[in-house]
C-alpha cells in the first residue's frame, strides 16, 4: 500500500496524507503537470475526469469536469497559488458552472502537495484544508465522494489490468 | 441529502464552530457534568455557558437530564463520530487517487 500516513484534524478541517511511490520526484511532478496523466488519476473510475486547461504555473487556472455514470457532468477549477518545481505546488480547488466560471457560494479547498525524494523513491504529502465545516459538508453533498467506495473496490481490477 | 439532514448538518457545524462549545463537548464526552460545574470552569456567566450547552443540545451532540436542582449534561459519542466520518469520506477519495497514481506508475515499469 503506497499510503503511509493519515492525519485528520476535525477542528482545523485539515486532512494530510503521506504516500510513497516507486518513482523519482520528477516523474510524479510530470504526472501532475500533464493533463492527460492527471485526468487518469483525479476522478474515481465511475467519475473520470477530463482536464480542459491545465498548467502548473503560478496564477494559472485549470478547468476540468468529471463525468458520472449517467453522463452528468460536474465541473471544477484549480487556481495554482504557488509552484516550486519539481518539489511542491499549491492550489485552490473549487466548483464551476457549466461554463467553467467559479460557482458562487460553493466551497473551495486549499491544497499543498509536496514531493521529496529518497533512494529514487518519492514521498508525497497531500494536505487539504477546508474553510469551514459547512464547506466540507457541501463538498461531500455535491457527490465528490460519489463512487469513492466503489473506486476502492475497483482498484484490484484496475491494478490487474495495469499489470497485464 | 434530505432537507432535515441538511438542517441537522447546519446545527452540527454551527455547534462545533465555537471553541468553548468544543471544550464543553470534550468534557461531557469524557463523562456527565452538571451545567453548574461546567460554568465554574469558564470565565463567563452561568447564562452564557447554559446557552452554549443549549446549542450543543439542539445539534444533538449533547443530552441533558435533571437530577433534583441540577441539570446534568453528557455527550453523544455517535453524533461526534459523524463529523469524523465526513473526513473519512474525503480520505477514501484520496486513497483512490493515490492507488491510481501507483497503478499508473506500475504500468510503466
Amino acid at each position: 500500500m503506497p499510503v503511509t500516513g493519515i492525519t485528520k484534524d476535525i477542528d482545523s478541517l485539515q486532512l494530510a496524507i503521506t504516500a510513497e511511490f516507486a518513482a523519482p520526484v520528477q516523474r510524479i511532478w510530470d504526472l501532475y503537470a500533464d493533463a492527460r496523466q492527471l485526468e487518469r488519476v483525479w476522478g474515481p473510475p465511475t467519475h473520470p475526469a477530463t482536464f480542459v486547461d491545465h498548467a502548473l504555473t503560478v496564477g494559472s487556472r485549470s478547468t476540468y469536469y468529471m463525468t458520472g455514470p449517467d453522463g452528468e457532468k460536474y465541473a471544477g477549477w484549480w487556481r495554482i497559488t504557488s509552484v516550486d518545481e519539481p518539489t511542491s505546488f499549491a492550489f485552490d480547488d473549487g466548483f464551476a458552472d457549466d461554463h467553467f466560471n467559479d460557482a458562487p457560494g460553493m466551497p473551495v479547498s486549499h491544497n499543498v502537495y509536496t514531493f521529496t525524494e529518497y533512494a529514487g523513491r518519492t514521498r508525497a504529502t497531500f494536505v487539504s484544508t477546508y474553510d469551514s465545516a459547512e464547506a466540507l459538508q457541501k463538498v461531500l453533498d455535491m457527490g465528490v465522494e460519489e463512487g469513492a467506495t466503489q473506486a476502492i473496490n475497483q482498484i484490484d481490477a484496475f491494478l490487474a489490468t495495469a499489470a497485464a | 441529502m434530505t432537507e432535515s439532514a441538511e438542517d441537522r448538518a447546519d446545527a452540527l457545524f454551527h455547534a462545533l464552530a465555537d471553541r468553548t462549545r468544543r471544550d464543553i463537548l470534550r468534557r461531557v464526552l469524557a463523562g456527565e457534568h452538571s451545567v453548574t460545574a461546567l460554568a465554574g470552569t469558564y470565565d463567563m456567566t452561568f447564562a452564557a455557558v447554559q446557552k452554549h450547552v443549549a446549542v450543543l443540545e439542539r445539534a444533538g451532540l449533547l443530552t441533558k437530564r435533571r437530577s433534583g436542582r441540577e441539570q446534568l449534561a453528557s455527550g453523544d459519542v455517535e453524533a461526534v463520530r459523524s463529523v469524523a466520518s465526513m473526513l473519512d469520506e474525503i480520505e477514501s477519495v484520496w486513497r483512490g487517487r493515490i492507488e491510481r497514481i501507483d497503478a499508473l506508475l506500475t504500468k510503466e515499469t
